[in-house]
């Protein structure tokens, strides 16, 4: 799959003919809209009341429209000027900046109910010039919106990583920033469907859970942390030898792994299901 | 379409520009009135959130009036329709299209150009 964000800059990919392409695209629009919806659920606002929202990287309006539809009154900001030019031609109700979001908000602060955000945060991720460091931008970014958002609210991000480490950078860079939640997976077994939402609040700690096959509400992380029968498997080894010395067990090693990550250490391994497993025997 | 409800909000996010950063004053303002849909529940729940001599003096300086000078203490007159008709004018209904925005502060402007303000920095202008 191709991902565009390692073509080129957001503002340079989407020029005119891409702008054009991308409102236009009849699977993009459905797309958009689905991901939109989801992400106002997630946003948990209360019912028939109009709220002040941020639409971070707005693009042409699409889900400011859906906001509309809902009775909100939104302000998005872009960084592309083609794909605000479309949503001008389109003539949506908000307001539209031309803003780089690495580059901070300056709104007052508790100006906005909430904030949305579908397929952008990715692009943050990137150095697109010598001065940008990715880092430096998330948490710039995450520490002026959190300032800019009312007490209690919620921040959803809709976003496509393409690597784990990506994601901890963000939620780390978010956690950093004040935010509380965390990352909301929907169909997490399916390819296609699957869909990460990032989803952050102000004030407020319980993170809702990700959507599964048939509509059904799973847990809101990848799965199970332990490997199958692990337990048993430790049970019966420790009946066959009575002693083992020198065995770290898995809290241990944790606890080293943290350390190490808190001192900045680097290529601390990624924590996972085999971390501190057993292993069989070898001659 | 800058509205000036959300110029009310807008503050100048240059690099250590923390003095007289808000709010940020029109220059060459091009204004269009359009009209839009009241929702009088919402601009009652915005009024908290308002920086209400920051609000009048843009809204002259932009050349509407309307607004008292000082925001009305009496409750029932400050959530009488009324009221909150004229605020709606002048929060939803004024945009200025064409012009500039001036940091009193660091005096960076901020140009506005069809309806949308460019707020992008210069890199050396980036807060950390």
């Amino acid at each position: 799959m191709s991902r565009p964000e390692e073509i080129a800059p957001p503002e340079i990919f989407y020029g005119d003919v891409e702008a054009k392409k991308y409102t236009g695209n009849t699977r993009v629009q459905s797309i958009q809209a689905e991901m939109t919806d989801r992400a106002i659920e997630l946003l948990a606002l209360p019912p028939d009341e109009a709220q002040f929202i941020l639409d971070i990287g707005c693009g042409s309006g699409l889900s400011g429209e859906i906001l509309d539809e809902d009775g909100h009154y939104w302000v998005g900001c872009d960084v592309a000027p083609s794909m605000l030019e479309v949503a001008l031609q389109r003539e949506v109700e908000g307001d539209l900046f031309l803003q780089d979001i690495g580059q901070g908000f300056g709104f007052r602060p508790g100006t906005f109910d909430a904030a949305i955000s579908i397929s952008v945060v990715q692009w943050l991720l990137n150095a697109d010039s010598a001065a940008h460091s990715p880092p430096q931008r998330l948490n710039r970014f995450f520490t002026t919106l959190h300032s800019c958002l009312r007490n209690p609210s919620r921040a959803v991000f809709q976003f496509y990583p393409s690597s784990d480490d990506q994601v901890h950078m963000l939620t780390t860079a978010a956690q950093r920033a004040g935010f509380g939640g965390g990352v909301v997976v929907d169909y997490p077994n399916s390819a296609k469907k699957r869909k990460m939402y990032l989803c952050l609040m102000v004030g407020q700690s319980e993170i809702p859970k990700g959507l599964g096959e048939n509509g059904m509400e799973v847990e809101g992380d990848a799965g199970d942390d332990k490997v199958k029968n692990e337990k048993r498997r430790r049970t019966e080894r420790a009946r066959g030898k009575k002693s083992m010395k020198g065995v770290v067990d898995k809290d241990w090693i944790m606890k080293k792994k943290e350390l190490y990550r808190n001192r900045g250490k680097e290529g601390v391994p990624r924590d996972s299901k085999f971390t501190a497993r057993k292993r069989k025997p070898k001659f | 379409m800058v509205r000036l409800i959300t110029h009310n909000m807008l503050t100048c996010h240059v690099k250590n520009c923390t003095k007289d950063n808000y709010p940020l004053v029109f220059q060459d303002a091009a204004v269009e009135i359009r009209p839009a849909e009241p929702n009088l529940g919402f601009i009652e729940r915005f009024l908290p959130k308002l920086e209400w001599s920051a609000l009048v003096s843009t809204a002259k300086a932009l050349g509407d009036d309307s607004l008292p000078e000082v925001m009305p203490e009496d409750e029932e007159e400050l959530r009488s329709e009324e009221f909150l008709t004229k605020l709606h004018h002048v929060l939803m209904e004024i945009h200025v299209e064409e012009g500039a925005m001036v940091c009193r502060g660091c005096g960076h402007v901020y140009q506005i150009s069809s309806g949308i303000p460019n707020m992008l920095l210069a890199e050396h202008e980036v807060g950390r």
